[in-house]
């Protein structure tokens, strides 16, 4: 069976990582080439008091600017973006960027579920949804509101995530197209920026 | 691409709220309004939000306990105590050269970050000779602020942040504790008028040496921002100081070139003096 591959009108990512997060996001970061052509979001639960490095230790590994996320800041496509520490990241009319202190959802803040369900309703079937590790349930949510707009849903397959119970949840709710490992993930995502017949030459020059 | 039924309703929904009681949130960010509005909806029992309109044009006893859902009322003593401490350490010593201060928090809430800065200005000697403006459109949140009574399991928290914040004395020379609640000191309360005013739709109503306006702004959409920022800069005085959210920014503001960087990383800015 040949790997999957993304259907072009794709134009945005949404992550979403808990226990474990770090290490998934940086291996999926570190995949995408410089020509990635969607728009990337990511909410990863931290503890609050950490200070937010988190994109300069994501940026040394990619190819594509990583930033944390500015309120009203537009979306650029082929940049990353890092919901901050205790904000949640919504995404906006525009697209835009927008954040908010609002309670927390099912204690997270930033939630993966307000940013899963605001991308949704702005991008709809443009949207690729991902839950990856993580040792709760939020996401799985987030997830559904995504495909019921139209969009794709994709999880870390529990069996290889170092905590499975977040992709377990969302694969139990969200029936999402894509379960695999980090990486088939990484394949998936990098076969939006393949030219439309890929050829592996190409692939290695990335 | 046509409207879908939500966007539609929505529109209405502020515009009914605009027409019948004159709270305007007809600038306010989508995204997180759409998500608290689908919340307020399962609240009162509706299943669309022309329901809520139904609701809320009908029965005015609705339109409190709904504004707690057009607003958001999240707040903590000394939040992001780097902003306090950049206060403290470069806004100050400027402060301290008038012979009298108005400072004004707009967006107060219930009123932890009034309470920060009459502390942080009473440790630094120049409360008595300020007056603090606090204002907020939610006067429930405004009645709770005034009052100045807080859980006594968020006293830690608020602890930490004061020493985090610089903080010289003992948070606990500024309230008392009884029966569960924390209470604020009246001195502080003294030098505080609290009062009901919109970013959205109030103008200007004294010359400021400081304005903190904190998780506010990213509530509104672009325009709104510009309104509000507008106000700030016609209500500062020469030289005075703009505070704003951690992650909020002036970068996409119509005002950003009236105002200079003062302490970026805390977002203190500071009216440039313009002819
Ligand atoms: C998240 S709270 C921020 C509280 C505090 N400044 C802080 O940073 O901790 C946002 C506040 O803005 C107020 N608000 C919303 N719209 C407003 C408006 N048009 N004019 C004044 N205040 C407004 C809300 O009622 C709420 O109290």
């Amino acid at each position: 069976m040949s790997a999957p591959a993304l259907p072009r009108h794709i134009t945005a990512v949404a992550m979403g990582a808990s226990a474990g997060g770090v290490d998934a996001l940086g291996q999926l970061l570190a995949a995408l080439p410089r020509e990635f052509p969607a728009a990337v979001f990511i909410v990863l639960h931290m503890s609050r008091e950490r200070p937010s490095l988190l994109a300069d230790l994501f940026q040394a590994r990619c190819a594509l600017p990583v930033r944390e996320a500015t309120d009203k800041e537009p979306v650029q496509a082929g940049c990353v973006y890092l919901a901050p520490p205790d904000y949640h990241l919504l995404v906006d009319a525009g697209p835009q960027l927008a954040l908010s202190v609002d309670e927390p959802v099912q204690y997270s803040r930033p939630s993966i579920d307000v940013l899963f369900e605001t991308a949704a309703d702005e991008y709809g079937e443009r949207l690729l949804g991902i839950v990856l590790t993580g040792g709760n349930d939020d996401g799985a949510r987030g997830l559904v509101a995504i495909r019921a707009a139209g969009g794709l849903g994709a999880v870390q397959d529990p069996a290889t995530a170092m905590v499975p119970a977040m992709p377990s949840a969302a694969l139990g709710i969200a029936s999402p197209e894509y379960v695999l490992s980090l990486d088939g993930l990484a394949a998936l995502l990098r076969s939006l920026a393949a030219p439309a017949s890929a050829s592996p030459a190409a692939e290695r020059l990335r | 691409m046509p409207h879908r039924n939500f966007d539609i309703e929505l529109q209405l929904l502020v515009d009914a709220i605009y027409l019948k009681y004159h709270y305007d949130f007809r600038g306010y960010a989508q995204a997180s309004l759409k998500r608290r509005l689908t919340t307020a909806m399962s609240r009162f029992d509706c299943s669309t939000l022309s329901q809520l309109q139904d609701r809320v044009l009908h029965d005015p006893s609705v339109f409190q306990p709904l504004l707690d859902y057009l607003t958001v009322q999240v707040s903590d003593l000394f939040r992001d105590p780097a902003y306090f401490l950049a206060l403290r350490e470069k806004v100050v010593p400027l402060l301290r050269t008038y012979p009298s201060l108005r400072l004004w928090v707009a967006g107060c809430s219930t009123g932890e970050e009034v309470y920060s800065l009459a502390i942080l200005l009473r440790e630094e000697g120049l409360l008595d000779r300020s007056l603090i403006y606090a204002t907020d459109i939610n006067t429930q949140a405004l009645q709770m602020a005034q009052a100045g009574v807080y859980d006594i399991d968020r006293l830690p928290g608020f602890t930490e942040n004061h020493r985090r914040a610089g903080g010289r004395t003992s948070l606990s020379d500024y309230y008392s504790a009884a029966y569960g609640k924390a209470v604020f000191d009246k001195s502080l309360r003294k030098q505080i008028v609290f009062s009901d005013h919109s970013l959205a739709t109030d103008s200007v109503f004294a010359e400021m040496h400081l304005v903190s306006c904190r998780n506010v702004l990213i509530y509104f959409n672009r325009d709104l921002q510009d309104r509000a920022v507008g106000l700030f800069r016609e209500a500062l005085c020469r030289k005075g100081f703009l505070g704003i959210g951690a992650k909020e920014s002036l970068r996409f503001s119509s005002h950003a070139e009236a105002f200079a960087d003062y302490a970026l990383a805390d977002r203190i800015y500071q009216k440039k003096d313009l002819p």
